[in-house]
């Protein structure tokens, strides 16, 4: 994806500072947020790393203000972001729903806690129609580069992106090297307000409602939501990405995304060498979603086993996909640390095997090995 | 409450075209404004706060960097009117976005634009943050003691014996709480360089209100900090009286609990006492400049 | 009643656009010499509107209070001045310097 040597000029860092340094390698120039964890370390290395370039960070006062300064930012044509967990995310969502229908090329990071965040992510938990592009990276090197995509995204198609992370993704460190990603030309941003036009008649306006200057054709709502859906189309049709492996003959195809992915991804390959049967699907975009991916590795597959890390979410976009031609089920589930990070013992290669052998051999009806407890319970 | 109705004398004076021989002092319309056309209501006070904003921008000559962020209330139907660059916020988070714009354009005026309800009701944490971290925008308040919008709904601004459709009686403290006087709050506040509250209910408050708003841009022209004009506005179709009883309700009832005045000048806290007998000069002057105008007219 | 003739001093006009008016009668109030009416007719928004009669000083009070930006003011370097007829009542209320004409 990628033209960038990681190996040149590498260097271990956490997550989060992996994340805030590829957002302002993109150029990304403000940023609000309102710590919690585990994205606060998000929000700590935007605070280090703008005002030396010249941006600004701002520790909000609340979510609900945080989103609002960076709606504020990105109406000026700069590029802008914030984040949280899903539980400070849940506090935006009205803010991201119109934010949408205003086409400003919102960038969120959500450091979830597990993958509990799937429907509000994929589906928002905001009114009206609306979409917004989720990626999801699986692990620290490719949140760094799918930041910068992010960024792109958002300008390429005046429309927010969701960077979909989690404890793991902001806490640990990888050894990354991050510079700025050429993805191609955006579109310039006449839209974006200055007041260099006031008085002249042609003065701009920022709206999610459809509104126009007077003396300039009004949109109206209708059939500004309309043209919306149309883009939202238009997005599914360009913008899905996905990681498939050993998916050609395989009998069991398990689905995973985020972090957890990287689990599944090598355990099958471990399956693999030993001659299993057993292949992956990971989705990079949560929206658009790789609907026709799945379709196609599901056709002559004994079963779909889905490995996420709450009680079943991403699982009906895999049935989605899937649409009947093979039995679906989940293996993940909720497992989590005593604090509720979403961080718990689920997440090992010894017990997705155990699990994924369940499905494999057992096929769908299999019965599951118990979900191991958190040990403080 | 009986309103006096003067009975001019005389012809009635072709008004259609400019009077020949006579020098045009005042426009139909702020050139800031790209249509006086509106769907507010007979009687209504908001587009008074509106013409004398624009009209300060453009004569203190900052129309070509101001930008507005507008909330949500009866007065975002003139975000399309309005010749200045706008980002339309959601209900009660115009602080916020102005912030957001503020702090990546520093060199823009910016301004928000807000009712009780959307500023006082649901924003009111952001507009009370924004004053506290000295934001250098100019946030606007058109405080009519209800929500128009909705067809007249109390707001955190409805003074104590208002009626309005959920307080059929009249606001009562003890069922409905106190009214909120925001002016009084913000001007508290350290991030707060300038704080007023003006008036639209005749044309002596209109004037003195466009003085607020001069000095609010200057004090934002000049990064002294947040500063915030507050106007009481007539919503007569809320306040569920004859249009032309407007002016004489606002006095009376919201005037009388939301003092008007300069709340704070230059970090100084004028207190109500001060804004009283302030009022009280200024009502009895523009009565001695009535009876002048009445005397003058046939005294040649 | 006995009338007499009196002459208006109008220091000012002003122009109405009368279609846009909604009636709200706001500066008939507000008009410091009260030299404005209301219209019997109606526009065609079906609104009364304001009517101008002798005696504008252009002080602008109309335009500041009225909602629907209907008022252009002007000012004549050199007063006009009609002559009305009036009833005694008026000249004599005038004449001793109060406000309310017919308080």
């Amino acid at each position: 994806m990628t033209a960038v040597d990681t190996r040149a000029a590498a260097h271990l860092m956490e997550g989060s500072e992996a994340i805030a340094t590829a957002a302002v390698a993109a150029g990304c120039r403000f940023f609000a947020g309102y710590p919690m964890t585990p994205f606060t370390e998000v929000l700590e290395n935007f605070a280090k790393q703008l005002p030396p370039v010249g941006g600004v960070c701002i520790n909000a006062e609340s979510e609900l203000e945080a989103v609002g300064m960076a709606w504020g930012a990105l109406s000026t044509g700069s590029r802008a972001a914030t984040g949280s967990t899903g539980q400070g995310l849940s506090l935006m969502q009205e803010s991201f729903s119109e934010i949408t229908l205003a086409e400003l090329p919102l960038v969120i990071f959500n450091m979830a806690r597990g993958g509990q965040d799937y429907f509000q992510s994929t589906r928002g938990g905001g009114h009206g129609d609306y979409r917004h592009m989720v990626l999801a990276p699986m692990d620290i090197a490719e949140a760094a580069e799918l930041t910068q995509l992010a960024f792109f995204l958002a300008d390429k198609w005046r429309n927010p992106v969701l960077v979909y992370g989690d404890y793991l993704t902001a806490h640990t460190q990888q050894s990354v090297s991050i510079e700025p990603i050429d993805f191609g030309p955006v579109p310039d941003k006449p839209w974006a307000v200055n007041g260099e036009l006031n008085g002249t008649g042609n003065s701009r306006i920022v709206s999610p409602l459809g509104f126009a200057k007077t003396g300039h054709e009004s949109v109206g709502i209708e059939r500004h939501l309309r043209r919306m859906q149309a883009k939202f189309a238009a997005i599914e049709k360009a913008e899905v990405r996905v990681e498939t492996g050993y998916v050609d003959d395989a009998e069991t195809i398990i689905v995973a995304f985020g972090t957890p992915a990287k689990f599944v991804r090598y355990v099958v390959a471990q399956l693999r060498a030993e001659g299993e049967k057993v292949g992956f699907v990971r989705p990079i975009t949560l929206w658009p979603y790789p609907y026709e991916t799945i379709a196609q590795v599901s056709e002559g597959a004994r079963s779909v086993g889905v490995f996420e890390l709450c009680g079943g979410q991403m699982i009906e976009d895999v049935r989605l996909g899937v649409l009947g031609r093979a039995p679906v089920v989940g293996i993940g589930g909720i497992s989590t640390d005593g604090s509720g990070f979403g961080v718990g013992p689920l997440l090992d290669v010894d017990i997705i095997r155990e699990r994924i052998l369940a499905i494999h051999r057992g096929g769908a009806q299999a019965e599951l090995p118990p979900l191991p407890d958190n040990e403080r319970g | 409450m009986t309103v006096t109705q003067p009975q001019p004398v005389g012809p009635v004076l072709d008004t259609s075209v400019a009077p020949p021989g006579a020098k045009k002092i005042a426009d139909i319309k702020p050139d800031l404004l790209l249509t006086g056309e509106h769907h507010m209501c007979p009687g209504c006070g908001e587009p008074l706060a509106l013409r004398i904003y624009l009209e300060a921008i453009q004569e203190l000559g900052l129309a070509q960097r101001t930008i507005g962020v507008a909330g949500i209330g009866c007065y975002t139907s003139f975000s399309g009117t309005m010749d200045v660059d706008l980002v339309q916020a959601l209900h009660g988070r115009a602080p916020s976005v102005a912030t957001g714009v503020k702090r990546m354009k520093p060199e823009a005026i910016v301004f928000t634009l807000q009712g009780d309800g959307d500023m006082v009701n649901e924003g009111l944490q952001e507009i009370l943050h924004t004053a506290a971290r000295g934001e250098n925008v100019t946030c606007i308040l058109l405080n009519n003691g209800v929500f128009g919008e909705t067809g007249g709904h109390m707001t955190a601004t409805t003074v104590i014996g208002q009626r309005t459709k959920n307080s059929l009686e009249g606001r009562d403290a003890e069922y409905h709480g106190y009214p909120m006087l925001i002016g009084d709050l913000i001007a508290q506040i350290q991030g707060a360089s300038y704080v007023a509250r003006g008036s639209v209910h005749n044309a002596g408050a209109v004037a003195r209100t466009k003085r607020m708003f001069k000095r609010a841009f200057e004090s934002q022209a000049n990064n002294e900090g947040f500063s915030f004009v507050e106007v009481l506005t007539m919503c007569p179709t809320g306040w569920f009286i004859p249009t032309g009883d407007g002016p004489d309700y606002l006095q009376d009832t919201l005037a009388e609990i939301h003092v008007m005045g300069e709340l704070k000048v230059d970090g100084v806290v004028h207190n109500t006492e001060q804004l009283v007998a302030e009022n009280t000069r200024k009502a009895e002057e523009a009565a001695a400049a009535k009876a002048r105008d009445l005397a003058d007219k046939t005294g040649a | 009643m006995t009338t007499s003739t009196v002459t208006i001093k109008s220091r000012g006009s002003i122009t109405i656009d009368t279609a846009t008016c909604k009636g709200c009668e706001l500066c008939i109030t507000a008009c410091p010499p009260e030299v404005l009416s209301m219209s019997t007719a109606v526009n065609h928004l079906g609104y009364h509107y304001p009517q101008l009669h002798p005696g504008c000083t252009g002080c602008s009070a109309c335009l500041f209070i009225c909602p629907d930006f209907v008022f252009e003011i002007f000012k004549f370097d050199t007063p006009t001045l009609t002559e009305v007829q009036v009833d005694d009542s008026f000249a004599t209320t005038v004449a001793a310097g109060v406000g309310e004409m017919n308080a």
